[in-house]
């Protein structure tokens, strides 16, 4: 079928074992030709086929009774009542957007929002957890800037001009993400639960519509390259990053949504990763059916491509449809409306196969489901991380208890991201209860009276030490941020950004942390409906540390949000969950340690999951009886950064303890299950929590002006809210700028 | 709700015009239609009229991608023809944002919108001072009444020559100011007002401030005053139907 003779070399280039192109030969009883090489290299990508981790993420909880689709589709869906659903999918663009800051973080939120309306569900909310290298890093400080305003400007680029309000996220800062920054970006859509669609190709002789940008030669190979290490060469790698056009893909929204209601779209997929060869095989496969396509029709941008640049092509903005016969022109009409291409490029055939034509002859015949459904899995070699330190070294200097805590309001992960997500918009479709800056964002559904909260995080300090344990703490934060807001978390989608899994301590570190997701979402009944692995996340056999990416959404009734910044003075603040334990092992990996000691010991802190989920139950319930004037979680930096962030709004508070522990522990540890709770009836916040077994100390009240913190009667922290919103506002900026 | 109005016992209908790329619309669109508690359609760029609406709305979003220049493309719209009759029939006209861009290069409102001094897009909630009352989108706003409602845009300094800005002054056309110039805008102008006074074009946005959930109810203002407009225009037709006293 081809001229290009198939050679050991051109193998390995397309990054196929020997193993792998055994395996190929024996599916198609035959050698591939070259077209059928390129397509099988980016389906068998660890990209595409999850080879490497697929064993491991069946350990993970996929049902609940909300569930309506789990993993498989383009997303996830969850009933939310009233006749109405959710689709939502958390993907990784890290590699692109390492490449080309600006068009990879926008292609990121490009290719997610298709995953949304591909099932029918118009996106009302993307969040993005965002990972770089130090802004102030000696070496890499200028590039690591650049690639924060460039993956910034991307996300707004996308997300503002095609109508999604970006409403939350989280953006952290360590060194092990200088060559290897990651985008991982969340959507969320809702649809009538009537209304979704599936990419399940169906009914012999339906026509094959391929509709949305034409076919150019950007992004080949994309997949592929989000497979593998960077290394000195990959900057030639520009040209596979793929150009975003919202304006397009806004118009392919509004169109696939008016498409689907004439009711002659039986199946629809976008084409993302491995473009036109994924969506034509998976949605084969997913139907039991063959699909087979003329190559000349395909709309082209460029002249003379050959089949294995089409069929590889990651040009954006397009989708395949199958329509019912004969009602390809209801479909037709509607896209002509929007002004796009809508073309008939083929039909869905009974043979089970994947026919690529191109002038009439074929170029490629591959089965369906051997290609999109049994791809090499591998049960790699994985190994315990090495033991971490368990102490620091040299000994703890003691550091001022007010400097420190200004420090750490100035440090890049703590300060107000405010300079980031002023630059989205994030309440286009009027939606948006609580936004950026908040514990959860919250956007509610017009049509249903109901809310969704939506959280992302990841801590990779805590995943260095412990990646079992690090990854529970992200699930039990998560699920903490949504009953901060009042809500009940329902299901969860996670993004595993991970090393090289072919070196055994990077599969341990996968491997452990997949189980630790697992028992905590089985825990909090929080299963995970979709998601997506981001593998090889190495620069010159500098690995990242394991950061799982977890994104969890929860319901609640809408109403006005309870949200972070004290109201007013002379309030109660009570302490939900009390204050906690620690010890210097499990002081090690908080944000005091890494900004005030400049160390990394022990382990993450110690997490009762039992206590955890009570001390959700008491705050639903107390924001459910309208007793929270204001809440927010004790998360990174503590206590002391918890309370200076509760005081942003202006008003102030005076903190007194009673502890036995240390200043430092007292002020700074992030032991969990903890939320701060500033209410007008102390006395009823008091009798919830005790009624579910959960302490609750009186640890102050609000005042005008500043926040002072004292234990035992000894002043540990006394300063202005001026000063504490100076240090914390600006320090984004004067980073940037330095 | 404000349906009960006094006076106002007639729905008003406002058209809301959709460019390929609008994504405001469905905010302008329930706003009218939910928190005023009148009705909204839409109506699609390529038509040649505007029906038998009472107002027109010229929604946020990035029209044609606001590719070449923001409003650039959508003032050739076929639409744009009848919204030019429309107002030049007297019909009251509102361009929110990416609508008041396209009214800009459509040439129903002086002046031009610039890239944000700092050339980034700003989302933030902002105040307006309310500079006239004399206007069928200012008419229910108490003297100086300062508003509260968000903008979102990457082009929003509004820039004009002096003689122009001097005449919109004089002429008492600047219906809003910032108190705190988020975008460079020239003499901190928020929204202006043709000079027949029934096209008004503003970057902040009226209808994402419509309801307490929002976080202010302050663009009622906006709307509000159009419907006094509205009941006053019918009643002047001679529509006893409108008016109820």
């Amino acid at each position: 079928m081809s001229a290009v003779a198939i050679t050991p070399d051109l193998i390995a280039q397309h990054q196929l074992t020997a193993s792998e192109y055994d395996k190929i030969v024996e599916i198609l009883g035959r050698e591939p030709s070259y077209t059928e090489l390129g397509v099988f290299s980016v389906m068998w990508s660890e990209h595409c086929s999850y080879k490497s981790s697929r064993l491991h993420l069946k350990k993970l909880p996929t049902r609940g009774k909300l569930v309506v689709q789990g993993p498989g589709e383009n997303a996830g869906i969850i009933d939310v009542g009233g006749g109405y659903v959710i689709a939502f999918k958390i993907e990784s663009h890290n590699h692109p957007s390492f490449i080309e800051p600006f068009q990879g973080a926008a292609t990121g939120v490009g290719g997610i929002l298709r995953d949304i309306f591909t099932m029918g569900a118009r996106p009302i909310a993307v969040l993005d957890s965002l990972r770089f290298g130090p802004l102030d890093d000696p070496q890499n400080g200028p590039r690591n800037r650049r690639i924060l305003e460039g993956v910034v400007a991307g996300i707004a680029h996308y997300g503002n001009c095609f109508g999604v309000p970006t409403v939350g996220g989280e953006c952290i800062f360590e060194a092990c993400y200088n060559g290897n920054p990651l985008v991982n970006v969340f959507a969320l859509g809702v649809a009538k639960k009537e209304d979704i669609f599936y990419a399940s190709a169906a009914g012999v002789g339906n026509p094959v519509i391929y509709v949305g940008a034409k076919t150019g030669r950007d992004g080949i190979h994309g997949a592929s390259m989000a497979s593998a290490e960077f290394t000195e060469e990959s900057k030639q790698k520009r040209p596979n990053v793929q150009v975003g056009d919202p304006f397009l893909e806004k118009l392919l929204l509004e169109a696939c949504l008016e498409a689907m209601q004439t009711g002659a779209i039986v199946a629809i997929q976008d084409m993302g990763a491995a473009g036109l060869t994924c969506s034509t095989c998976e949605m084969g496969s997913r139907g039991g059916t063959g699909i087979e396509i003329e190559l000349d029709l395909v709309p082209q941008r460029e002249t003379g491509m050959t089949p294995y640049e089409i069929m590889l092509s990651e040009s954006q903005e397009r989708m395949l449809l199958v329509a019912a016969k004969g009602r390809e022109d209801e479909v037709f009409r509607v896209f002509r409306k929007w002004g796009l291409d809508a073309v008939s490029i083929g039909a869905v055939t009974g043979d089970g196969l994947l026919r690529v034509k191109q002038h009439g002859g074929t170029v490629a015949e591959i089965p369906n489901r051997e290609l999109a459904d049994e791809a090499p899995l591998y049960d790699r070699p994985h190994t315990e991380s090495p033991p971490r330190p368990l102490a620091p070294s040299p000994a703890r200097p003691v550091a001022d208890p007010t400097q420190a805590l200004k420090k750490l309001l100035a440090s890049s992960d703590i300060c107000s991201k405010r300079y980031i997500w002023e630059q989205y918009d994030y309440m286009v479709r009027t939606n948006t209860i609580a936004g950026p800056g908040a514990d959860a964002a919250v956007v509610r559904i017009k049509e249903n009276g109901v809310s969704v909260a939506m959280s992302l995080d990841g801590n990779s300090r805590y995943c260095y030490l412990s990646p079992r344990e690090g990854a529970m703490l992200a699930v039990a934060e998560c699920c903490r941020n949504l009953a901060t807001v009042g809500a009940q978390p329902v299901a969860a989608t996670n993004c595993l950004n991970f090393g090289n899994p072919e070196r055994p301590e990077i599969m341990g570190q996968l491997v452990d942390a997949i189980e630790g997701m697992s028992e905590a979402c089985r825990f909090f009944e929080t299963p995970i409906t979709g998601g997506n692995v981001s593998l090889y996340n190495e620069t010159l056999g500098d690995g990242i540390w394991p950061t799982p990416v977890i994104g969890i959404v929860g319901l609640m009734q809408t109403a006005a949000p309870v949200t972070r910044d004290f109201k007013a003075p002379g309030r109660p603040i009570v302490l939900l969950g009390g204050i906690g334990a620690c010890d210097e092992v499990r002081f090690g990996g908080t944000q005091y340690a890494k900004t005030i000691l400049n160390q990394l010991w022990g382990l993450p802190p110690a997490l009762d999951m039992d206590y955890e989920k009570r001390v959700h139950d008491a705050m639903r319930e107390i924001v459910a009886a309208g007793l929270a004037e204001s809440a927010h979680d004790v998360s990174d930096g503590g206590l002391a950064v918890a309370a200076a962030e509760c005081c942003q709004g202006g008003v102030g508070a005076a903190l007194h303890f009673e502890s036995d522990l240390s200043p430092e522990f007292l002020l700074f540890h992030e032991g969990p299950s903890r939320i701060l709770v500033s209410t007008a009836k102390a006395d009823a916040v008091v009798e919830i929590a005790t009624r579910h077994g959960v302490a609750a100390p009186r640890v102050g009240i609000t005042m005008n002006g500043a926040l002072t913190v004292g234990n035992r009667g000894e002043v540990l922290v006394s300063v202005t809210i001026d000063s504490l919103k100076a240090v914390y506002e600006e320090s984004i900026e004067k980073q940037l700028r330095s | 709700m404000v349906r009960n109005l006094p006076g106002i016992s007639k729905l008003m209908k406002f058209g809301v015009i959709v460019f390929p790329g609008s994504n405001c619309d469905h905010d302008a669109w329930f706003a009218v239609n939910r928190n005023l508690g009148h009705r909204a359609e839409f109506i699609w760029h390529d038509s040649a009229s505007l029906g038998d609406i009472d107002a027109a709305i010229l929604p946020g979003g990035f029209a044609y991608g606001d590719y070449l220049r923001c409003g650039a493309i959508a003032k050739f719209s076929p639409v744009m023809a009848a919204v030019r009759k429309f107002a030049a029939d007297g019909g009251l006209v509102l361009g929110i944002c990416n609508g008041f861009q396209i009214l800009v290069e459509a040439g129903l409102l002086p002046g031009a919108l610039m890239r944000n001094r700092n050339l980034k897009f700003i989302c933030r909630e902002v105040r307006l001072r309310t500079e006239t009352l004399d206007s069928p989108f200012t008419a229910a706003a108490e003297p100086g009444q300062i508003l509260r409602m968000p903008i979102a845009h990457g082009e929003g300094c509004y820039v004009a020559d002096e003689r122009t800005l001097d005449e919109l002054e004089a002429e008492d056309r600047v219906a809003f100011r910032y108190v705190d110039n988020p975008n460079g805008s020239m003499r901190d102008i928020a929204g202006v007002l043709n000079a027949r006074r029934n096209v008004m074009g503003m970057m902040p946005h009226p209808e994402r401030a419509t309801e307490p959930l929002m976080g202010s109810s302050d663009g009622l203002v906006v709307f509000r005053s159009m419907l006094i407009a509205g009941v006053t225009a019918a009643a002047m037709a001679g529509e006893p139907a409108a008016l109820r006293i």
